[in-house]
């Protein structure tokens, strides 16, 4: 039976995509089937950050409506054969979401996949809530600055009353996925360190993504980071967190600032 | 400090004379937690529903009301009725002393107090008016519990608190960190800005003195 993961944060701008490409990306490395599906109906760009956006024929809604059939609008990733993804569209708007479809499809994903992970779009109306309503697991992706870790806290909220797992009175899983951590910043204390926001939210930590060049040039030429460049800081968290997704236990480690041999020779490098 | 305006009628000149306060000090109603007393209006005040449009296209946030006619419409979502504030509103019906005795009597059907065993979200809003609220885990920024006694956090208090809302002066709050955005006993008010910088991250109880809200560390 298939896990469905929603990729949420409450406040937009955090990550949430370029997560939900990269955790689907080294999952369906480790050969299992994935399914991305993108929430985010009217300002769609999970398809942009997968490379796929010239081969969107259907999209999330016209499978919701019963215009086309599920399979005729996943897109098969052309790097891995394991992952598919089900665009959004771009022209409607969240309305056109009901809740029987998204669950009909949801369920349908269910069957044919190992992993289901919903991009969800900002904020806590209609279009993020449709987003957890059938999720099974939540990954909150947070920067650590005080806005999105409040945000974080609100969304935290809405999964333990708004989806069908809290409604029933199960416990829906939450994970926390610290994203753009800039480990310079943190030790200059201008941001908050990664204790406090888990202080403050107190959900089990999934990983730490440090702030990279990498994770921006990977989305601007539509590939997912842990695919462009898996050696790369990024990639190899989001590697170890995809890991923590599937229940392997790691021990999350703090990006430190490293000096490197020419900065050591140069001093500060000039930013 | 909760600041108290009174809207006086007709309420045209009223909100020109407020609109002169504002450009004289624009911050002034920034992040100011505000009760409207009402009681100044006539019952048959006219455009009572625009004045509270009025108020919040200027930013100003009214977290309760006093004095407010029964009759008007919408009144009850102007912020919470503070039937603790008392002095302003002038017909109080007293309370019937039989019936409050003949309350207790099944004490397993009412709950006095409220646990709580999870944190409370931002957004959240925990509202007991039978007693004491209890919560074992933190109040998030932007959570609001309000107790009809008093309330107790184990955890960090981030968010806001309004203890003894159906107007116990000896209702307290208790946190096992102060954070919070604001606290309100009885109707006396304090936010964030007016407590003391060295009680912040502390455990502390907040009392009523009098008319004084005062906080004390409990470490």
């Amino acid at each position: 039976m298939a896990k469905v993961v929603v990729v949420t944060s409450g406040k937009g701008g955090v990550g949430k995509t370029t997560s939900t490409a990269s955790l689907g990306a080294a999952l369906a490395q480790t050969g299992a089937t994935v399914a991305l599906v993108d929430f985010d109906v009217g300002l769609r760009n999970l398809d942009l950050v997968m490379g796929a956006e010239r081969r969107v024929v259907y999209d999330l809604i016209n499978v919701v409506q019963g215009e086309a059939k599920l399979a005729q609008a996943l897109i098969r990733d052309k790097r891995i054969e394991t992952l598919s993804m089900l665009p959004a569209s771009q022209t409607r708007d969240k309305d056109a979401l009901t809740p029987e479809g998204v669950q009909k499809v949801i369920a349908e994903l269910r069957e044919k996949f190992d992993w289901v992970l919903c991009d969800s779009p900002a904020g806590i109306e209609k279009g993020a809530v449709m987003a957890m309503r059938h999720a099974d697991i939540a990954v909150v992706v947070t920067n650590p600055e005080v806005s999105s870790v409040r945000d974080s806290d609100r969304i935290i909220g809405l999964l333990d009353s708004k989806t069908e797992k809290a409604e029933s009175g199960a416990r829906i899983e939450k994970h926390l996925l610290v994203t753009r951590y800039d480990p310079a910043r943190a030790a200059r204390g201008e941001m908050l360190k990664v204790e406090d926001v888990l202080e403050i939210l107190s959900i089990p930590l999934l990983g730490i993504i440090p702030e990279s060049e990498e994770v921006l040039r990977a989305s601007n030429l539509g590939a997912p980071v842990t695919l462009l460049n898996p050696t790369s800081a990024p990639a190899r968290a989001y590697r170890d967190a995809a890991k923590r997704l599937n229940g392997e236990a790691l021990d999350v480690v703090v990006p430190l600032e490293r000096k490197g041999f020419m900065s050591r020779l140069f001093g500060r490098k000039v930013a | 400090m909760a600041l108290v305006l009174a809207p006086e009628s007709p309420l045209p000149p009223w909100i020109a004379a407020l609109d002169a306060q504002i450009a004289r000090s624009p911050s002034f109603f920034d992040n100011r937690p505000i009760v409207l007393d009402l009681a100044r209006l006539p019952k048959e005040q006219p455009d009572i529903e625009d004045l509270m449009t009025a108020l919040e296209q200027r930013g100003i946030r009214v977290i309760g009301t006093e004095g407010a006619h029964p009759s008007w419409h919408g009144v009850e979502s102007w912020g919470r009725p503070l039937p603790s504030g008392g002095r302003a509103t002038r017909d109080v019906t007293p309370p019937d002393e039989t019936a409050r005795r003949a309350l207790p009597a099944d004490p397993a059907a009412e709950p006095a107090g409220l646990l709580i065993d999870r944190p409370i979200r931002s957004g959240e809003s925990v509202v007991f008016d039978k007693g004491d609220i209890t919560v074992v885990g933190s109040v998030g920024s932007g959570a609001e519990l309000i107790a009809g006694g008093s309330v107790h956090v184990y955890g960090t208090l981030r968010g806001r608190v309004i203890a003894g809302f159906t107007g116990n002066p000896r209702a307290r709050i208790f946190c096992r960190r102060l954070d919070a955005e604001l606290l309100a006993i009885g109707g006396v008010y304090q936010v964030a800005d007016d407590m003391a910088a060295g009680l912040r991250g502390r455990a502390m109880q907040a009392w009523l003195d009098g008319e004084t809200m005062r906080i004390t560390a409990l470490d």
